[in-house]
């Protein structure tokens, strides 16, 4: 009986621990010293919760399994008792008290962004995010890899499926972090459970929080605050690498820009064949602006414009080349200047103008995009 | 001279026999200035509203049965979300509690009718518009609207549609609505009271809805206040929500939940009532304690206009804020426990059956008790930042807002539907309805919690694949949940109609003037007002 009732208490013990580290049930211990803080706060408050409730309930069903009428209980008489009152209103406010003291230590320090060694500003904007490395000119769009097909159940999907992108945030391990987030569009929110870090990216301001990784690994979030359509679709991945791999990294980033530019001053003397920008042009569509136009180029009627068809498309050249390149501000047209390179943009440009059966004819170099930037840059 | 007074003898008499009998036909709902007919119209409305916000619910977890988009485009997907946030809220939590407010109050009070029939009137007959025109507006070209029920700006200002003004003449036309149900409730509970009904004497129901009523007045003009601005942003060329001309869309979130934190008091506080009022009469026991319940209610109605920015916890605010924000909120557990406490001592050593009105209750008092304890979870900011905009919080407020607030409606409408047809209820199919939805309720939304903190993001119209097994789940308690409450639809018509004969004291525990009237309850009552003791 002993051993059984032993065993029984193991069990009983054991299983809820195994339960409940398991993060497809919940919150993640995470890999930052504040995340662990995090998760022992939550687990605290929900024993504390577990045990009242249990209190409480089991007084509730003992009444409803003793005090029956159909067992011939009769009432009793009696109410209001200060004494009781003044009990069931002061402890609970001890036990609050008791919540309140670990969780404002760990607030004051999530709220510390002091002391950073490296600043990474993030911009949220409809439905992507952008990553800027302050003072190391490094700075990339991180946008959402999953094929269409695996979203609209033609292709299996994988097991990164909506949590992957083409290019993730790498960070280093055991640097403090600090994170400046603001937005082009709407308010979007930057979330990596792992890090315990959410935080909302407001337009026109800069929020600040921090992070410090304590383990190398690939960790996925998501944005958390409803930015439109593809709110679904906009995920957060970072590479946490150690200090070496991380200023590999680094270097070899820097080296990809200059080579970038190198590439994009030789196609100003070039002339791309039709072919080769409808091709790359269809591609750079798909990835940047189909979930507004859609695929079909018909838009969503009411919410976006059909580029089948549109004036603008079908219009002058250097308009349609401004559109893109400055947006429309005030709608959610967005600049695609800085996201795109001259070689996309012209490729793009000229797919918009030929497919659908727009059928314009027209074919956009590289360098007329050139052309274009270098006179709005004059005009400011 | 005399013909005058002929004239007036007989519009007088005319004027009398249409009083003491209801009109015939459609004239008599539109005409009506009676608090039963206005009651009724108010609770027949909600329920339909119900079914229309639940099957939006319906089309949301059947996108989300399996993940991969199925059915829906992401864009209505976000329409169905934010309206069925909307019509569950405005179209059928608030008209439910305003039509029981209206069948009840004045028969709890003594008084012959509401203290403003004609506007009581108004105030009904908008409300079928306001909803009209934003259902119209999913028809048409662009959709209705995709920003949330919150409609955070600038989503809903610069980036939404063009059917956005449709959207903020509806919801002015609800709040109008709404501020003359309130005033209404307030002058009749003030001015109307039988001689001898006593502050302290006023049934509990009638006590959470007075300081309910005190509520919508005060944030009900703030909500105006917002989307008027985000009207003005939209189409007029203002910047109050837009950093380039100087504004902030932060300073929305603060007055939309300047209005929304009283706002789910005023979903819960009338619940609050009916569970007080029916946990005695099926304990056939006194409740425990009636002035610290007012206090208590008193102390949350306060309460609740300094805890807004805990919606907001990860919009950037100083930490001395954030701190004030979670000291606050986590003392509104201090009075809202002291009712779960009362509820329970209540029933302690008390004579408890369990018809169909305590069923609900009891569910009642566990199920928003673990929304109670998931909400003050949330309140804890550093935690918060990881709850916030998941599923967890979908779990929360599901719980406060169905297993709390539609609940007590329902162990409401139980409660009275005797008292208001004459007839009582299929007890058999009435308790399939509470079975079947207790268990599929939990089904629906207990496993939200495990997404939740395992990092599904809300409002999302497909996930990752952790979360498929868990979502699948949800979605089949979800359609077992919304087929259950077509349950509901049979018993009240069927109650409607025909069924055993009820005395003026239906429930043997009840007390209260309302028993005392006769069942059904007469057009007219208390026209001479009754004696209190």
């Amino acid at each position: 009986m002993g051993k059984l009732s032993t065993t029984l208490w193991l069990i009983l013990l054991m299983l809820p621990q195994h339960l409940l580290a398991n993060s497809r049930f919940n919150m993640r211990e995470g890999v930052t010293d504040i995340s662990n803080n995090v998760y022992q706060l939550h687990m605290t408050i929900f024993i504390i919760c577990c045990v009242i409730g249990v209190i409480v309930f089991a007084a509730m069903f003992w009444a409803l399994l003793r005090h029956r009428k159909s067992k011939g209980a009769i009432p009793a008489q009696f109410h209001e008792s200060t004494k009781v009152e003044i009990l069931w209103t002061a402890i609970p406010f001890v036990i609050l008290i008791a919540m309140a003291v670990p969780a404002t230590k760990t607030l004051i320090a999530m709220e510390d962004a002091s002391k950073a060694d490296l600043t990474i500003k993030i911009t949220g904007s409809q439905w992507k995010w952008h990553y800027e490395y302050m003072g190391e000119d490094v700075a990339f769009y991180s946008i959402l890899s999953t094929p269409q097909e695996q979203i609209t159940n033609q292709a299996d999907k994988t097991s990164t499926y909506l949590l992957e992108v083409d290019k993730p945030l790498v960070l280093p391990i055991n640097k403090k972090v600090r994170f400046l987030m603001t937005s082009d569009d709407v308010i979007h929110s930057w979330w990596v459970p792992d890090f315990a870090v959410k935080k909302d990216a407001n337009p026109g301001f800069i929020n600040e929080t921090w992070t410090k990784i304590n383990e190398e690994g690939i960790y996925r979030g998501q944005c958390a605050e409803l930015c439109g359509k593809d709110h679904g679709f906009m995920p957060v991945v970072v590479e946490a690498k150690s200090e070496q791999d991380f200023a590999d990294w680094l270097a070899d980033a820097k080296q990809a820009k200059q080579k970038a530019a190198a590439a994009d001053a030789a196609l100003l003397d070039q002339t791309l064949p039709k072919e080769e920008l409808m091709t790359l042009g269809e591609q750079v569509y798909m990835a940047s602006c189909a979930a507004c136009h859609q695929p079909t180029g018909m838009g969503l009627p009411g919410v976006f414009p059909a580029l089948k068809g549109n004036p603008v498309v079908l219009g002058d050249i250097k308009d349609h080349i401004d559109v893109v390149l400055h947006g429309r501000p005030g709608t959610a047209m967005q600049a695609f200047a800085k996201q795109l390179s001259i070689k996309q943009l012209a490729a793009v440009i000229t797919y918009k103008r030929n497919a659908w059966g727009n059928d314009t004819g027209d074919v956009i170099q590289p360098s007329q995009i050139q052309a274009e930037l270098d006179a709005t840059s004059e005009a400011k | 001279m005399s013909s005058v007074t002929q004239q007036h003898d007989n519009t007088a008499a005319h004027h009398d026999d249409g009083h003491h009998h209801p009109a015939k036909g459609f004239k008599r709902w539109l005409y009506t200035t009676n608090h039963k007919d206005i009651g009724s119209l108010y609770l027949i409305f909600s329920l339909t509203m119900f079914l229309i916000g639940g099957a939006m619910a319906m089309v949301i977890r059947a996108e989300l049965f399996q993940p991969g988009l199925q059915l829906v485009d992401p864009h209505f997907f976000n329409q169905m979300t934010t309206v069925h946030g909307l019509i569950m809220v405005f179209g059928a939590v608030m008209p439910a509690f305003t039509g029981l407010a209206n069948w009840m109050v004045p028969l709890m009070i003594g008084a012959p009718d509401m203290a403003l029939p004609r506007m009581n009137n108004w105030s009904f007959w908008i409300l079928p518009f306001a909803f009209l025109i934003l259902l119209a507006s999913l028809f048409m070209p662009g959709g209705g609207p995709a920003f949330g029920w919150t409609f955070y700006a600038p989503l809903s200002t610069t980036y939404s549609n063009d059917n956005t003004a449709l959207f903020v003449f509806a919801v002015h036309i609800m709040g109008i609505s709404s501020i003359m149900g309130a005033i209404n409730v307030i002058v009749t509970i003030v001015n109307m009271r039988a001689p001898g009904m006593t502050w302290m004497k006023l049934p509990l129901f009638v006590w959470t809805w007075l300081i309910t009523a005190f509520l919508l007045i005060a944030v009900m003009p703030v909500l105006a206040g917002a989307v008027t601005m985000v009207l003005t942003d939209k189409y007029f060329a203002t910047s109050f929500f837009d950093a380039a001309g100087g504004g902030d869309p932060v300073m929305f979130q603060h007055i939309f939940w300047f209005f929304g934190h009283p706002e789910v008091y005023i979903m819960i506080l009338p619940a609050f009532g009916i569970i007080s009022t029916i946990v005695p009469t099926f304990s056939r026991k006194k409740l425990f304690g009636y002035a610290s319940m007012v206090y208590a209610t008193s102390s949350i109605a306060l309460l609740s206009f300094i805890v807004w920015a805990h919606h907001m916890f990860t919009t950037g605010m100083p930490v001395a804020a954030e701190l004030f924000f979670m000291y606050a909120t986590m003392l509104i557990s201090v009075p809202t426990g002291v009712k779960v406490f009362n509820w329970v001592a209540t029933m302690w050593r008390g004579s408890i059956s369990f018809e169909v009105p305590m069923l609900f209750s009891i569910a009642f008092i566990v199920l928003f008790t673990l929304g109670g304890f998931s909400g003050l979870m949330l309140a804890i900011t550093p935690a918060d930042f990881q709850y916030h905009d998941t599923y967890f919080v979908v779990a929360h407020f599901h719980y406060v807002l169905v297993t709390g607030a539609v609940f007590s409606i329902m162990a409401g409408a139980y409660y009275w539907l005797p008292k208001w047809t004459g007839n009582m209820f299929n007890i058999t199919l009435a308790k399939w309805h509470f079975w079947l939805s207790l268990v599929s309720v939990n089904v629906l939304f207990f496993p939200m919690h495990f997404v939740g903190l395992a990092g599904m993001p809300r409002r999302i119209p497909d996930y990752a694949l952790q979360f498929a097994d868990f979502n699948a789940i949800i979605s089949l308690g979800g359609f077992a949940f919304g087929l259950s409450q077509l349950l509901f639809v049979v018993v009240v018509f069927k109650c409607a109609r025909g069924g055993d004969k009820v005395p003026a004291k239906v429930w043997d525990g009840a007390e209260g003037l309302e028993w005392e009237v006769d069942s059904p309850a007469p057009y007219h009552t208390f026209e001479t007002p009754p004696e209190i003791k």
